[in-house]
């Protein structure tokens, strides 16, 4: 017999008791899984819906002020420019400490010419990666692949009169029109979009690009650390973070991750004074035996860890149970509470941390009453000497 | 050779608030192998001596030694330590824990010494044999008889083979049949080696020991009789 099989003994005799604590372990870690889950799983969908939505950091030439609006969102900066953005810039930020974060990087010249007759607004990108910061776009056609095809704006279409598979002569070749975008309310309605090489040319700026957009991964990236980095490696632009959708992301998760911390913190609290509570009755009910063990040579520390072992045997089973519970809850709540698309995946690391800290708690809950028990004088404990 | 000597010791409760005197200036030597009965009153100071004893409760002043060792200079863990090596306790009130059986409780001491489990079992299953209950090892107390309840008390006490058995009124539960049987069983075990200390207030069951203490107003009383003569 070893001091474990005391406690494993006793847990069984008093087991309605040690069920009752063990269920107020598993319903606080269980909540708390469940709203780590939930909060985990929020983050990362609005950060997945952030890198749909598109851009998130815009880079512009350091110059002095003048307000633009771009695709809807507030840009600074844009036009008297001190020193123009080159299009090598756009490599660079892909050397910033955080580069495994940038999943688009899209250079564009912006500027107007003659075109058809008309006065057009011509956009030179890079059509790959400007696909990668424009997710949203709706192409009657497809997007373009080569200096050869150009995609047209809503409106620009029907001031050029120009459809999917017509052709416009720009920067003296002829281009085939891919693709049509579908109205959204942006500056890409009224533009023709060419490749930035065939930009540069036909506005006479060559390697000039007038403004670069990043999308960052939003799961768990860190913006502002970016921005500082890409300010760092581009000394001579100005890096702004699309402030509205930041600071968006960051209110929804932050208020739901708040809340969710504040509601573990007092269900773990509630539970560890369930545990305390039920290892003083415990102590208190077992004073004989306490006696006994400590009249039959028990040292004060090992009486201790009989309790101490007890504790944390219930507070281990209560951390799997919770654990299990809730994130079953979370699973099974996710769409309802959170409007959740995607499972939650299951979590060993959310687990191995919920049984730790149930352990953890097991230990606080326990340590009182094993102390109180270690101190037992025998004498008094057996009542009768 | 004392194995036993209390020498003038006194124990007074309540010292700051309002003082008693439950044992003033008490002498007290026991030799090894010795079958000593201690008699008195209620209240006399009885218990006081045996948790004194029972390295349970130090005493105000005056010197305690087992075999030699002055128990209350130990500390708080060694105290345990001696309380496992060199005593066994047997109590009027059982004081067995009712979820473990027959050998689990008389496993006890041992389990707190850290001998392996295989060990264990073969030193409780001897013990328990030794008391005669080879054949209810596996019972609860709840399933044993008073005397055979008394009898797992005693195994655990001998267990761990210790030199000194203190008993407090360990047939004041029992009926006089039982309660002889537990002494011839005291008798046995003094003939292997243990000493006894045993509280009464049955003068019968004095009368079976090798002396008898009296003890009366927290004084041990000059007047040592030899049981042989009481009994003669």
């Amino acid at each position: 017999m070893q001091l474990r099989d005391i406690a494993w003994a006793s847990l069984k005799r008093r087991r309605g008791r040690f069920v009752f604590a063990l269920a107020a372990v598993a319903l606080g870690i269980g909540t708390v899984v469940a709203l780590v889950s939930l909060s985990r799983a929020m983050r990362a969908e609005v950060g997945d819906e952030l890198d749909r939505f598109g851009a998130n950091i815009v880079i512009t030439p350091k110059a002095r002020s003048l307000d633009v609006a771009y695709g809807g969102l507030a840009v600074a900066g844009l036009t008297v420019d001190v020193e123009e953005l080159q299009t090598k810039d756009a490599d660079t930020i892909r050397t910033i400490p955080n580069q495994r974060n940038v999943s688009a990087v899209a250079p564009k010249l912006v500027g107007t010419m003659e075109l058809e007759g008309q006065h057009a607004l011509l956009i030179g990108v890079r059509f790959k990666d400007e696909g990668g910061v424009k997710s949203w776009w709706k192409i009657d056609g497809r997007l373009a692949r080569n200096a050869g095809e150009v995609m047209l704006g809503s409106e620009a279409s029907q001031s050029l009169r120009k459809r999917k598979g017509d052709r416009i002569s720009l920067a003296g070749e002829p281009r085939e029109v891919v693709g049509v975008i579908a109205p959204n309310g942006s500056l890409d309605d009224q533009a023709v979009l060419t490749d930035l090489g065939v930009a540069q040319q036909a506005l006479g700026k060559p390697d000039t690009v007038t403004m670069i957009e990043v999308s960052a991964l939003c799961r768990g990236c860190p913006i502002e650390d970016m921005v500082s980095q890409m300010a760092t490696v581009l000394p001579h632009a100005r890096v702004a973070p699309i402030r509205q959708a930041v600071a968006a992301r960051e209110r929804a998760v932050l208020q739901f991750s708040r809340f969710a911390y504040a509601v573990s913190a007092i269900v773990l609290l509630v539970g560890t004074v369930v545990v305390l509570t039920t290892m003083m009755a415990s102590v208190a009910e077992r004073t004989q035996e306490i006696g006994i063990l400590r009249a039959v040579g028990y040292r004060r520390t090992q009486v201790a860890r009989v309790i101490l072992f007890e504790a944390l045997a219930v507070n281990l089973a209560g951390g799997i149970a919770g654990w299990l519970a809730g994130f079953a809850a979370s699973r099974a709540l996710g769409p309802a509470m959170a409007q959740l698309t995607t499972p939650i995946p299951f979590d060993f690391s959310l687990g191995a941390a919920a049984i730790l800290t149930a352990l953890v708690l097991g230990a606080a809950g326990g340590s009182y009453p094993a102390i109180r028990a270690a101190r037992m004088d025998p004498a008094h404990a057996l009542r009768h000497l | 050779m004392s194995l036993v000597e209390l020498h003038a010791v006194s124990k007074i409760y309540n010292h700051s608030v309002a003082p008693v005197c439950a044992l003033a200036d008490a002498t007290l030597q026991i030799a090894e192998r010795e079958f000593v009965a201690l008699m008195g009153p209620s209240g006399s100071g009885k218990s006081t001596i045996l948790s004194i004893l029972g390295a349970m409760n130090p005493p105000t002043s005056g010197r305690v030694t087992v075999d030699g060792l002055g128990i209350y200079s130990l500390s708080v863990e060694r105290l345990a330590d001696f309380r496992r090596e060199y005593l066994g306790f047997v109590f009027q009130q059982l004081f067995l824990v009712p979820y473990l059986t027959a050998l689990e409780n008389v496993m006890l001491p041992l389990a707190a010494a850290g001998i392996a489990n295989k060990r264990q079992r073969e030193m409780a299953n001897d013990a328990l044999s030794r008391v005669g209950l080879d054949d209810k090892t596996h019972r609860l107390p709840a399933d044993l008889s008073g005397g055979e309840q008394q009898r797992v008390a005693i195994a655990r006490a001998i267990v761990n083979a210790p030199p000194l058995l203190l008993a407090d009124e360990p047939t004041g539960c029992l009926d006089s049949r039982t309660g002889r049987d537990i002494i011839d069983l005291f008798h046995r075990l003094r003939d292997d080696g243990l000493t006894v200390f045993l509280v009464t207030h049955d003068a019968a069951v004095a009368a079976r020991a090798d002396r008898i203490v009296h003890v009366q107003d927290g004084r041990v009383l000059d007047g040592v009789v030899a049981a042989d003569s009481l009994s003669a």
